[in-house]
Parts: C-alpha cells; sequence; structure tokens
C-alpha cells in the first residue's frame, strides 16, 4: 500500500481565507458570527472574497450559487498551494470527489408563490404557471449536486473525472475515505476532493430547525451548549485537499504537508452511548495516538458530551481544538476543514500526530489519523 | 477458470439483480414489456399538467408512498429492487455482507410540504421563509428533517438490508448508477469487501423536477402520442422523457461467489470515466471526454473494441446526446460500427435519470443472459447522420458475450461499463 499525503489546502470561511488565516484563528479568538440576518440563528458568514481571483469569467460566477462559488474558490486555492494549477496536464489526470449538498432556492419566488397558493382557484394549476414563469432556468444548474465538481472541471481544468457524494456530515469522510484507498491501492495517483457548504440560507436553516437542531442564542462554544440545551450554529466555508502518492508528490517536488495515515467511518444506530461506542472503535481502526485532536462537533445535546468523555480516553493530554468554534457547523465541508487544520497544525510542527472526528449531527460516524508526512 | 483478472485484481461477479421501472416490476416483467418493444411512457396523472410543455413521463404509478415525495418514492423504489437482488443472490437478506452503494437524486422539501409550514405559520399576508422558520420551530414538522437531508434514503435501505460500513450516497448526475457500480467494482477489487449493494433509483417526476429539465429545453414535447415520444437516435427527436425507475445489483468477489455456490448471472469486466471541462450541458465537440471513457472501459476489462456484441446506448433522445454518442462509439470502433448493435432502453423506459445507469446495467446482462436484444423503439425516421444499427423497433436474438453500456450525465459526467459472460480467455 502506498503512503498518502497531502500537498495543498485551500479553505475559506467565516474566519477569514486560507490556511495560515485559520491557523491564526485557531490559536486565538472568538469565531465571526452573524447574529442579525437570520435572527434568531446565528450564523458564521463566509468573508468577502474577490471573485475574479479563482473564479476568472464574470459568465461561469454567474453560473454558480453561493455554495458553490465557495467551493469553486476554495478549490483553486488548493491547486495553487499544492503548484498544480498551471499544470493543465496534471489537472486532466487529476481525479475529482466532492461532498455535496444541494440547492439553492429563489427564496422571493418561493415566497410569492406561497403567498399565491393560498388564495389559487387551482393550486397544481397555479404552482405550474409560476414556476414555468418564474424559475430561472440556470438556477438548476446551481441547484444540482454534482454541479459543483462540473464547475470545478470547467473553471480549473480538474477533468480526470468526478464523483459527488451525498449525506451530510459523513459524505466529507467517505469522500476522503475513497480517495485515499484508491490512491493508497494504486488506482490512481492524485486528488483534488473536498467540499463547501453556505450557512446563509434560509432553506438549510428551514431544515435544521425542523428537526430541532439549531443554537438559537448568541454564540458559546459547542462544548457549552450541551449544558444549555444543545445546537448547532451553521458556518459557510469551502475546502479541497490535493491528496496523493508520496512517490507521486517527490516526483513533482511538491512538498506534503502531512500524511493521511487513516481514514474510518461507521454508521452506528444512534442510541445512548452508540457514538462513544463508534468512536472507541474508530480510534482503535486507525491505531490513534494524537497529540491533537480536530473535532467536528456540533454542539448538539448528548452526542457533544458523549464525544467530549470519548476523547478524554482516546486522546488523554491531547489538544483539542472544535472545527464548530472556528468555523461553525459546515456539514459536508466539516471533515475536509478538520483535516486540512490538521495538515497544517502538523506542517507547523505544532502538532506530531492529530485526530479529525465527525460525529454527524444526526448520523454517521467517522474520524480521521493525520500523521508527519 | 482464473477467478482474478489479467491484472491480478478479484474479478468481480453479479450474483443478483433486481429492477423496477414503468414497464413492470421485476427484471421478468421489465425485461418481457422491453424485448416486446413496449413503451411505459403515458401521460402524467400524478399532478396537474395544465400550462406545461411536457405532459408526459414514466411514471412508476403502482407504487404509493405517504407523505408522497421524490425521497420516498426513490426509497421505495430501491427497497423494491434490491429485495429482488439481494433474493436472487441467496445472501442474508438483513445481514447483507457487504457495503452499499446507491445513486440518489438530490433531494429537497417539496411543494406540499412548504404549503403545510406556510399555512402552520398563521401568516395571511405575503408569506416569507421568517414564516416557514418559524412554523418549523413548533417542532410539529420533525421527520421532515429526517425525510428531506440527502443520506436518509441510503440509511434506510441500509438498516434494510444491513449492509456493513458507512453507505455511499452518491450522484454523478446521469450517469449515478453506473458510479454506484463503479464504486462497488473498486471496493471489491481492492479487497475491502467481498460483497457490494449497488443500486440506483429515481423517483422524482414531480412539478417543479419536469419544469426545471423543461427551462433547459430539455425534454421532449411530443405530447400526443406519449408512447412514441422518445425516440433515441431518429432525426425527429426532440429530447428525453423523465422516467422512473430502481434497480440494484448484488456484486461479489468471484471467488467468494462460486465457494459458496452463487448463481454467476456475469461480470462486470471494466469502468472507464473522464470528466469532461467543456460546458454544463454539453460535450466537448471532439468527443473526447466519452472517446476516452469507453476506452477506459474496454482497457481496464482486458478486451478489444472487436470483442463487444452489444453497445447498451445512453441514447436520451437528446439531439445532442445521441449525436455525440454515436460519434464516440464510430471513433473507438471504427468502420465495425456500422454493424454493431446499439439500442436504447430509454425508447420505452424513459430517462431514469439517476437510476438509468443502474437500470441499463441490469438489462445489459439480461441481454447477455437470454440471448435476446431489446430494440429501440419509435425508429421510424433514421437520422443520416447517425448510421447505426439501432436495432430498430423488433427485439433480436443474438450471442451476446460482450456488452458496454455508456452513461453521460450534465457537469462533464461520463462513465462507462463493460459486462461479460465470462472474463475474456475463460
Amino acid at each position: 500500500m502506498r503512503d498518502v499525503v497531502i500537498t495543498g489546502v485551500g479553505l475559506v470561511s467565516s474566519a477569514g481565507e486560507g490556511l495560515e488565516a485559520h491557523l491564526k484563528a485557531l490559536a486565538c479568538g472568538t469565531p465571526n458570527t452573524d447574529a442579525a440576518s437570520f435572527e434568531p440563528f446565528p450564523v458564521h458568514p463566509a468573508v468577502p472574497l474577490e471573485w475574479d481571483r479563482q473564479i476568472p469569467k464574470k459568465s461561469d460566477q454567474r453560473q454558480m450559487e453561493p455554495w458553490q462559488k465557495l467551493g469553486c474558490y476554495a478549490a483553486g486555492l488548493a491547486l495553487d498551494a499544492a503548484g498544480a494549477k498551471e499544470d493543465a496536464a496534471l489537472k486532466g489526470r487529476m481525479q475529482l470527489i466532492v461532498s455535496a449538498g444541494g440547492g439553492e432556492r429563489d427564496y422571493a419566488v418561493d415566497g410569492q408563490i406561497l403567498t399565491g397558493l393560498r388564495q389559487a382557484d387551482n393550486p397544481g394549476v397555479f404552482l405550474n404557471e409560476r414556476l414555468m414563469g418564474d424559475l430561472r432556468p440556470t438556477l438548476f444548474l446551481a441547484q444540482l449536486s454534482n454541479l459543483l465538481a462540473g464547475n470545478i472541471s470547467i473553471v480549473h481544468g480538474v477533468t480526470g473525472a468526478s464523483r459527488t457524494f451525498m449525506g451530510e456530515e459523513s459524505s466529507g469522510v467517505d469522500a476522503i475515505r475513497i480517495a485515499r484507498e484508491r490512491i493508497a491501492s494504486g488506482q490512481d495517483d492524485i486528488f483534488l476532493v473536498g467540499g463547501s457548504y453556505n450557512a446563509e440560507r434560509p432553506d438549510v436553516l428551514l431544515i435544521y430547525e425542523m428537526g430541532g437542531f439549531l443554537w438559537k442564542k448568541p454564540y458559546a462554544s459547542v462544548w457549552e451548549r450541551p449544558a444549555q440545551g444543545g445546537g448547532m450554529i451553521l458556518g459557510s466555508g469551502g475546502c479541497f485537499l490535493v491528496l496523493e502518492s508520496r512517490e507521486h508528490a517527490a516526483a513533482r517536488g511538491a512538498k506534503p504537508l502531512a500524511a493521511i495515515a487513516g481514514v474510518a467511518s461507521d454508521r452506528s444506530r444512534r442510541k445512548p452511548d452508540s457514538v462513544e461506542t463508534a468512536l472507541h472503535d474508530l480510534s482503535r481502526q486507525l491505531g490513534a495516538k494524537p497529540d491533537t485532536v480536530i473535532s467536528g462537533a456540533t454542539g448538539i445535546k448528548a452526542i457533544t458530551d458523549e464525544e467530549r468523555a470519548t476523547l478524554k480516553d482516546i486522546a488523554p493530554g491531547a489538544a483539542v481544538h472544535a472545527t464548530g468554534d472556528l468555523v461553525g457547523h459546515t456539514m459536508e465541508a466539516q471533515a475536509p476543514i478538520g483535516v486540512a487544520l490538521a495538515a497544517g497544525l502538523i506542517a507547523g510542527g505544532q502538532a506530531g500526530e492529530a485526530l479529525v472526528t465527525s460525529i454527524g449531527h444526526w448520523r454517521g460516524e467517522g474520524a480521521i489519523r493525520l500523521t508527519k508526512a | 477458470m482464473a477467478l482474478r483478472d489479467k491484472q491480478g485484481r478479484p474479478l468481480v461477479a453479479v450474483t443478483g439483480m433486481g429492477v423496477v421501472t414503468s414497464l413492470g416490476q421485476g427484471k421478468d416483467d421489465t425485461w418481457a414489456a422491453l424485448t416486446a418493444g413496449r413503451s411505459g411512457i403515458h401521460r402524467i396523472e400524478r399532478f396537474p399538467t395544465e400550462g406545461l410543455r411536457t405532459t408526459i413521463a414514466g411514471t412508476i404509478d403502482s407504487v404509493d408512498v405517504e407523505p408522497f415525495c421524490a425521497p420516498l418514492l426513490s426509497e421505495r423504489l430501491a427497497m423494491l429492487a434490491a429485495e429482488e437482488a439481494v433474493g436472487q443472490s441467496g445472501l442474508a437478506s438483513s445481514d447483507f455482507p457487504g457495503a452499499l452503494f446507491i445513486a440518489v437524486p438530490p433531494v429537497e422539501m417539496e411543494w406540499p410540504q412548504r404549503a403545510a409550514l406556510a399555512r402552520a405559520s398563521g401568516q395571511d399576508g405575503d408569506v416569507t421563509y421568517k414564516d416557514l422558520l418559524k412554523a418549523a420551530a413548533s417542532g410539529e414538522f420533525k421527520p421532515w428533517h429526517d425525510l428531506f437531508i440527502f443520506g436518509t434514503v441510503a440509511d434506510r435501505v441500509a438498516d434494510r438490508f444491513g449492509t456493513r460500513g458507512s453507505p455511499i450516497s452518491l450522484s454523478t448526475a446521469c450517469s449515478s448508477g453506473a458510479t454506484a457500480i463503479q464504486l462497488g467494482v473498486e471496493a471489491i477489487r481492492r479487497g475491502e469487501t467481498d460483497a457490494a449493494l449497488c443500486i440506483g433509483t429515481d423517483g422524482s417526476v414531480n412539478p417543479e423536477s419536469l419544469i426545471r429539465f423543461s427551462l433547459l429545453s430539455a425534454l421532449s414535447t411530443q405530447n400526443d402520442n406519449p408512447e412514441g415520444a422518445s425516440k433515441p437516435f431518429s432525426k425527429n427527436r426532440d429530447g428525453f422523457v423523465m422516467g422512473e425507475g430502481g434497480a440494484a445489483l448484488v456484486l461479489e468477489d468471484a471467488e467468494k461467489a462460486r465457494a459458496r455456490g452463487a448463481r454467476i448471472l456475469g461480470y462486470v469486466l471494466g469502468c472507464g470515466e473522464k470528466g469532461d471541462g467543456f460546458h454544463r450541458t454539453r460535450s466537448s465537440p471532439d468527443g473526447m471526454p466519452a472517446i476516452t471513457a469507453i476506452r477506459q472501459a474496454l482497457e481496464d476489462a482486458g478486451l478489444a473494441p472487436d470483442h463487444i456484441d452489444y453497445v447498451n446506448a445512453h441514447g436520451t433522445s437528446t439531439p445532442e446526446n445521441d449525436k455525440m454518442e454515436a460519434m464516440s462509439c464510430t471513433a473507438v470502433f471504427g468502420e465495425r460500427m456500422a454493424s454493431v448493435p446499439i439500442s436504447s432502453n430509454k425508447s420505452m423506459i424513459g430517462h431514469t435519470l439517476t437510476a438509468a445507469g443502474a437500470v441499463e446495467a441490469v438489462m445489459s446482462l439480461m441481454t447477455i443472459g437470454t440471448g435476446r436484444i431489446a430494440p429501440t423503439i419509435n425508429y421510424q425516421v433514421p437520422d443520416p447522420a447517425i448510421p447505426l444499427d439501432v436495432v430498430p423497433n423488433v427485439a433480436r436474438d443474438a450471442t451476446v458475450n460482450y456488452v458496454l453500456s455508456n452513461s453521460f450525465g450534465f457537469g462533464g459526467q461520463n462513465t462507462c461499463l463493460v459486462f461479460g459472460a465470462e472474463p475474456k480467455g475463460a
């Protein structure tokens, strides 16, 4: 089996742009929170970006909604960081796995239709007429899950082949897992892997509010929230990683930040203690002995406490950072962001071995073990 | 016979298949209808079609779910197909010894649910998302969180069949079903799992989905004769017809399948894929990505183009796809392409989108197993630009050992699979 290393990270979120900005924010400060726009729901908003720097054509920008733009932008940063951006041949054989949700909606149109439906003589016919007349044709392409990958292929020329994984937090872990297995087994040499999330959307807030998962008080650390009922604060961001075999990186002179020693994921049937059991199992599978933990804890009651207690067992004495307290919960992008931060800490000598955890808000448990390159 | 391929990887056998389409439930019913040249396309009765440019589809109306919505119907179709497939394989029906890879349509909350939230909000002026959020806070709509997040269909299927590990939900648009199979093949070849349950499912014919495709001018508008609307490779083709379907394949390490005495229905010999960065909905004019995907699939299978007996086409009936697919096949197969049978199941089933690659995989293996090629129906006006043997209108008997199945999708997705009765040189 071949070693798999990370040679590039592209990261944008409420904490800024680039790995350095995030490592700085990790060391100090509280996250950038917008408590007003979606009151009573705080969100961690993406910092304003100069889209032109990674998505040069306005026509491409117009074809994308914010979640795709965030991802496309982060993908460009990762390619730059890996020294791959200008190598068309390399990008032409680079494989792409994206963890994605979907959306977004035209909120004004939805509101008008819902208002009109109430009075409509024939609601079905009214809906047809309004959708035919009011939906922008290109909005569909900005909603389709696999079109983040499609846009990365178009904008950045990454055209080995793309696959899009869905399924909330788990999709981020499994994207990294499958990419790593394909490299380790010799099937492929180099991957661009990651995801993005736009939290500043009433339709995603709606889904999680229906489930009762959202935090509706001023920002508090994920670890403190369970005692007050628990809840997650969604965050906007995007993160892509360039993964390749150690040999492939060496041959093209790319400097690895860290190695991905293992990725484990599973799906427990949630009940009291199932997260604790799952995290112990994952840690054992990975042979993890971390001095640093990057936790994807959501702040949701019970599962966050279980994770915290388990981390004391499996990583005693380790420094524990929560991505939720840096950038918020970024759903499909959470695991990639955790891995990016861990790689940054290892590359900077602040960590020797790191464990990234991903306990999904509703289902799915995953962990990723990173070691020095 | 060796149970490893020429590259030393485990051979991947198919030991169970299941399918449900507008033509029928079960692979035998679907296959009988398909080889009889019968269309499953009809007028949409599920919702009012006044004001729509397209009023026909291959909906599956015999399966009822409550509340009626795309994720629940897709889940039900996946369950039906997987029950048939796992049943045929003889593996444990609730303790499946392997991983789940499932292609699911991207889902979101639908209009009946939005309207219910709007009503519950009590807002009698202009409704906004603020009102919906207010209604959501009541906790009354909690089950809809689970219903409309992306991982739920996979989770429920994994629960039902007891598959191992984290199930993978995926989308590569209209090639998703093929990608689910490809992921299963790769996992078995890497030795991660002895078996994989690979599913493609799509029950998303609802007003908004239909209108979105309609606004992209992707759909046929020949509503007067629904059965005749899907006309792959014909000169008067004018778009695809949406269809619904579910298909499941049980893949196994051939050695393990043989050892437990399973009946092997065929092999997945090769997979190929290539991205296209040309355009969001159109393919590179030179056809290079599709050509590369076909070549990779053949190479992965250890086959030369001359070995392929039949091509199960993507064949959507859109002007663009059928022209590009014919060109790409001709580029790979050369002059011989004029006489290689190529037919499109979509002429009868419609385009089952996320499920199509899996549905067509089952039909490709049925072709091998029965020695009969399903036709391309509605072929009355040949397109002179596509001088191929499309198996026009009537099924044909033939010895078919190797099949190429193509899947292409929006977003530059090109995925090709090669199936065989036996591996080459066995």
